[in-house]
């Protein structure tokens, strides 16, 4: 490692020798490292487990354009949307089909009396609107009255209920003053406001909300024929449906605007953000106090180096040479540690919380950044003083 | 000729407005190139200050001082460190790195003056470290020497260099008789050799005997 760094700065590496010479200091300034590495992996977790839940139904959306009511924010507090707006866009060119979607919120009550939220999907089962239900053999079954699919994501859920319906015994539960039999599963999984989801046909919909009626679907999705791209697809629906009830957007742009109102708008959002922010703070300032000790400590020996005649971008090099080190050797169990964490809280909260490719590449240029700006701030003191008042 | 250090007029104080004190009046000094020039005088009498001064390592405040022909008044920092790296500095303490061997000491002392002075390191320190007694303690830590050892890499730090002035705040304090001995020795002899010019502060006795010329200060003022 001495030869390498040698060979690498073209001269002694004196950080490095200075930062494994004292080896109890160098293994608590790498878990300080460490530990600020977690801090902002764990924050940046809980945010892309937000953003990701928020995208998951709609990445199961088997539509390429979303017409929603005008007011939208979230899928689940789009206002109902006059059905007349479905027959309309399957008259535009380049429409392929289209199909409605009721939105719904029920109580799963559990053997032991404490409650799921579910939210529901109202579909036609002829159309489904989901891609995980093309070749589910259970979508037949919706065309009962209350028969339902459950999502097996669904957060929290008392004994083996889930795998059993998997198995394909039907499950009976209670709700809204009707008997549901749930015979079938799909995947979307469970997110901040929701535990989980269920699909009915439109029909089994209308009973479990007899306010809601058919007439008034949330959402309608649009396939494109083939060639024709969403957004250019989304524009003409645009020209075509009034603006003061609708709007028809591709679903990656929903999706992104959902993203950008749960995290600016909404609480958690906001708490994950700031989450965040403190995170690399208080990252930032454990590098810092590990450096600026450091170079309290050695500063005879560089007081000895100025006298010597070496210049101040000599010292600005051992700090940076130190901080680099750090970085990396601190981040490399903070990586591991955080991606165990993940899996532990992924476990415990069925959130989408997983490392992904870029994450870790982020951190680590921010890692090094503040690494670097913090050796920059701790070498200053050295820079204007006589070397004979270091001593 | 020019001498490689002509000191005159110069005046140094400590300390910031009421506790500001004077510590050095009107010092005047001329040394010879090749001598072995002793500062001598009761502790507080100013001869480290003129020492750090001399050495580039303190900013002169008035008078002037003109080192290997750069004057030190005024002078900007990259004036200050080019004149740094044509001294040797022989420190109090003997100023080691913790971390680094007696070799890698003494490399930093070469390493200062670029890249084509580290051709052939290893032989240059090892040379050196051997010419201070140090051959078998090469690959050591300064925590494994003993203070003459110490104190004897930090000469060989000083003189790896090849400065044209060595300047020296008593080298010999840590080291035993003999050991001191031979340092004010090879001194002298990179005087007669090279015309290394060497200031030294000391209280040494026998390195008075061997001085060339000792100069007395007595509350920040030359008596001698």
């Amino acid at each position: 490692m001495s030869g390498f760094l040698e060979w690498l700065l073209g001269r002694l590496p004196v950080g490095w020798l200075q930062l494994v010479h004292n080896k109890a200091r160098f293994a608590s300034a790498l878990a300080g490292v460490a530990f600020a590495n977690i801090l902002v992996f764990m924050q940046l977790g809980f945010f892309g487990a937000l953003m990701g839940s928020v995208a998951l139904p709609y990445q199961q959306m088997d539509a390429d354009v979303l017409i929603s009511s005008s007011d939208m924010n979230t899928l689940a507090d789009a206002g109902p949307l006059p059905r007349q707006r479905l027959y309309e866009a399957l008259a535009v060119n380049g429409v392929a089909d289209a199909t409605p979607l009721y939105y719904g919120k029920l109580d799963w009550k559990q053997a032991d009396g404490t409650i799921r939220g579910l939210d529901v999907f109202g579909i036609d089962p002829a159309k489904p609107a989901f891609r995980f239900l093309r070749d589910n053999s259970k979508v037949k079954v919706l065309t009962l009255a209350d028969h339902a699919l459950i999502d097996i994501g669904t957060r929290n859920v008392v004994g083996d209920v889930l795998a059993r319906i998997e198995r394909g015994e039907p499950y009976a539960f209670e709700a809204k003053g009707r008997t549901l039999s749930v015979d079938g599963v799909f995947r979307i999984g469970g997110g901040f406001t929701t535990d989980g989801y269920l699909i009915v046909s439109d029909q089994t919909f209308l009973r479990l909300f007899p306010q809601r009626f058919a007439g008034a679907p949330n959402h309608v999705l649009v396939k494109a024929q083939p060639g024709v791209a969403a957004r250019d697809l989304a524009d003409r629906l645009s020209a075509v449906l009034p603006a003061y009830d609708s709007q028809a957007r591709p679903v990656d742009v929903v999706t992104a605007r959902e993203q950008a109102f749960q995290s600016t708008q909404r609480p958690v959002g906001m708490v994950f953000g700031f989450g965040i922010i403190i995170g690399t703070l208080v990252g930032s300032i454990i590098v810092y106090q590990v450096l600026a000790t450091d170079v309290a400590d050695h500063l005879k020996e560089y007081a000895t180096f100025k006298a010597i005649g070496y210049r101040q971008g000599f010292f600005l090099g051992i700090v940076f040479e130190e901080a680099m080190v750090l970085a990396v050797a601190g981040f490399l169990p903070g990586v591991v540690i955080s991606v165990l964490l993940y899996r532990l809280v992924a476990k415990a909260t069925s959130l989408p919380l997983a490392m992904t490719m870029e994450r870790p590449f982020i951190v680590l240029f921010g890692t090094l950044l503040m690494c670097g700006l913090s050796g920059l701030v701790a070498t200053r003191r050295l820079a204007r003083a006589n070397p004979a008042d270091l001593f | 000729m020019e001498k490689p250090l002509v000191i005159s007029g110069v005046q140094h104080w400590f300390g910031e407005a009421e506790a500001r004190k004077q510590v050095l009046y009107d010092i005047d000094l001329v040394v010879e190139k090749g001598s072995l020039t002793v500062l001598v005088g009761a502790s507080g009498s100013g001869k480290t200050t003129l020492l750090t001064l001399a050495g580039c390592l303190r900013r002169l405040e008035a008078g002037s001082i003109r080192l290997l022909g750069q004057e030190l008044y005024g002078a900007s920092e990259e004036q200050l460190i080019a004149c740094r790296r044509r001294l040797g500095f022989i420190f109090q303490a003997h100023n080691l790195h913790e971390s680094l061997t007696a070799m890698e000491n003494v490399r930093m002392g070469l390493e200062v003056h670029g890249v084509a002075a580290m051709r052939n390191w290893r032989e240059a320190c090892a040379h050196v470290l051997t010419s201070v007694g140090l051959s078998e303690r090469l690959h050591y830590l300064p925590a494994k020497l003993s203070g003459g050892q110490k104190q004897r890499v930090a000469v060989a730090r000083a003189l790896i260099g090849n400065p044209e002035i060595v300047l020296a705040d008593e080298p010999t304090a840590a080291l035993d008789g003999e050991s001191g001995l031979q340092v004010v020795s090879m001194l002298k002899r990179l005087g007669r050799e090279r015309g290394t010019t060497t200031l030294m502060v000391t209280h040494d006795a026998r390195i008075l005997d061997r001085a060339d010329r000792i100069v007395s200060l007595q509350d920040g003022r030359i008596i001698g």
